[in-house]
């Protein structure tokens, strides 16, 4: 039951819209339901960059959506299924942990950093340190 | 009581008991710990949550502390050993004696990125990174590819310049001298580093290339400079702020240790620069 508070759809609207801006040629508009085609499509990437697949969900309801380590309200981005973890600034630009240092206007062009930085190698899993 | 030098006027000598202290930290495990930590409080710290070793006023004591543990297990292999500072405004290229190949080694080849000469290169055996974002398990460098220059002195100086310690909201998007350090703000200088030398160093798992620490031995630098400059400005902020460590507030993972108790390097160290007698004894 990932349903989209209305809160959480208005939280995420600009970060979409940039998205669609960058990659709207490749957005999916393939949701059936009716509340969630209201949101969904924006948000949604599914490219292929250099040989390498970038899908990026926008962030969803209850705190369990897929990029659980970014915390609420973070897009899940994927390259070959793999999750990048992302992290968006307060002045809403965005750093992953591949490119941890330098700061992307969307979560698009922050994946194809990664995929230009990973040259062909695949994430790891998440891991969350501390001691 | 330990004297930091900069990395510059190191002997070989110097030179191959630091990277020999690294090495065997490396090899029983202790070292990657070290990783590990880094890349969690990369990870959970945020602007908008609870934020201690980044984008956060405790950026600055919380690597200090961080670098004091690290600077005390080297010694716990070589007494003699204290960890260098890198002033990158001085040793700004990619030929400078930092990265020969009997320090820390070079840039990465071009093909892969890939570390090939000095006490680091994968071929050595010595030095597999484990704690990684992806697959490689190799030291991986790009100095000067991800950015040309490395900050000036200039630049750094206008930061120094700067009167007030941090400033609401206390994250990425603050004014102030910590923020403008750190680099989400102005000219950018400690995160124009960690771009500058690429491969590990641009990523959560910084620590991975030794140069991490001389370049955060140098931004702690950094910051006793500014505390000479401003002794009337102080840490900030001092209490009852949400999500960050106030003056007074211990920080994790430590819990015992707070900001208050960072201030004075002198308490733990001196710098080369400074005369022997500006050293507390421990």
């Amino acid at each position: 039951m990932n349903k989209i508070t209305r809160r959480q759809a208005l939280g995420t609207t600009a970060g979409a819209l940039t998205v669609l801006g960058i990659a709207g040629a490749t957005a999916h508009a393939a949701a059936t339901d009716s509340r969630a085609a209201a949101t969904t499509p924006a948000g949604t990437v599914d490219e292929v960059y250099m040989g390498r697949r970038i899908q990026i969900s926008p962030a969803s309801g209850g705190g369990h959506h897929g990029g659980h380590h970014g915390g609420a309200g973070m897009p899940s981005v994927r390259i070959d299924g793999r999750e990048l973890h992302v992290m968006q600034n307060a002045d809403g630009t965005w750093i992953s942990v591949v490119n941890h240092y330098e700061t992307y206007a969307d979560p698009t062009s922050l994946a194809r950093a990664a995929v230009r930085e990973l040259q062909g190698s695949q994430l790891a899993p998440m891991q969350m340190g501390g001691m | 009581m330990t004297v930091r030098k900069n990395q510059a006027t190191l002997t070989a000598e110097e030179k191959r008991a630091f990277t020999n202290a690294l090495l065997e930290l490396k090899r029983t495990g202790r070292y990657d710990h070290f990783v590990t930590t880094h890349n969690g409080f990369i990870m959970s710290d945020t602007d908008s949550g609870d934020r201690v070793g980044h984008r956060s006023p405790s950026f600055l004591p919380w690597h200090r502390r961080f670098l004091l543990d690290f600077e005390a297990a080297l010694q716990s292999v070589d007494k003699s050993v204290s960890l260098p500072y890198w002033d990158w405004t001085a040793d700004r290229t990619a030929r400078s004696s930092l990265w020969a190949a009997d320090f820390l080694g070079g840039t990465g080849r071009a093909r892969d990125g890939q570390v090939m000469d000095g006490p680091f290169a994968y071929a050595t055996g010595k030095w597999e990174i484990t704690v990684r974002v992806d697959g490689r398990p190799y030291l991986r460098r790009a100095l000067g590819e991800g950015v040309a220059q490395l900050p000036t002195r200039a630049e750094v100086d206008a930061v120094l310049a700067m009167p007030v310690y941090d400033m609401a909201p206390w994250n990425s998007s603050s004014g102030g001298f910590r923020n403008n350090l750190e680099g989400w703000r102005g000219a950018n200088l400690h995160n124009r580093v960690h771009v500058w030398v690429g491969g590990q160093m641009g990523t959560g798992v910084s620590p991975n290339d030794p140069v991490f620490w001389m370049h955060h031995a140098f931004v702690d630098k950094l910051w006793s400079d500014w505390q000479a400059k401003h002794p009337n400005s102080p840490y900030l902020p001092a209490a009852g702020t949400p999500n960050v460590v106030d003056l007074r507030d211990t920080m994790r993972p430590w819990n015992d240790v707070t900001p208050a108790d960072m201030l004075d390097h002198r308490t733990f160290y001196s710098f080369d620069t400074e005369p022997a007698s500006a050293a507390r004894q421990r």
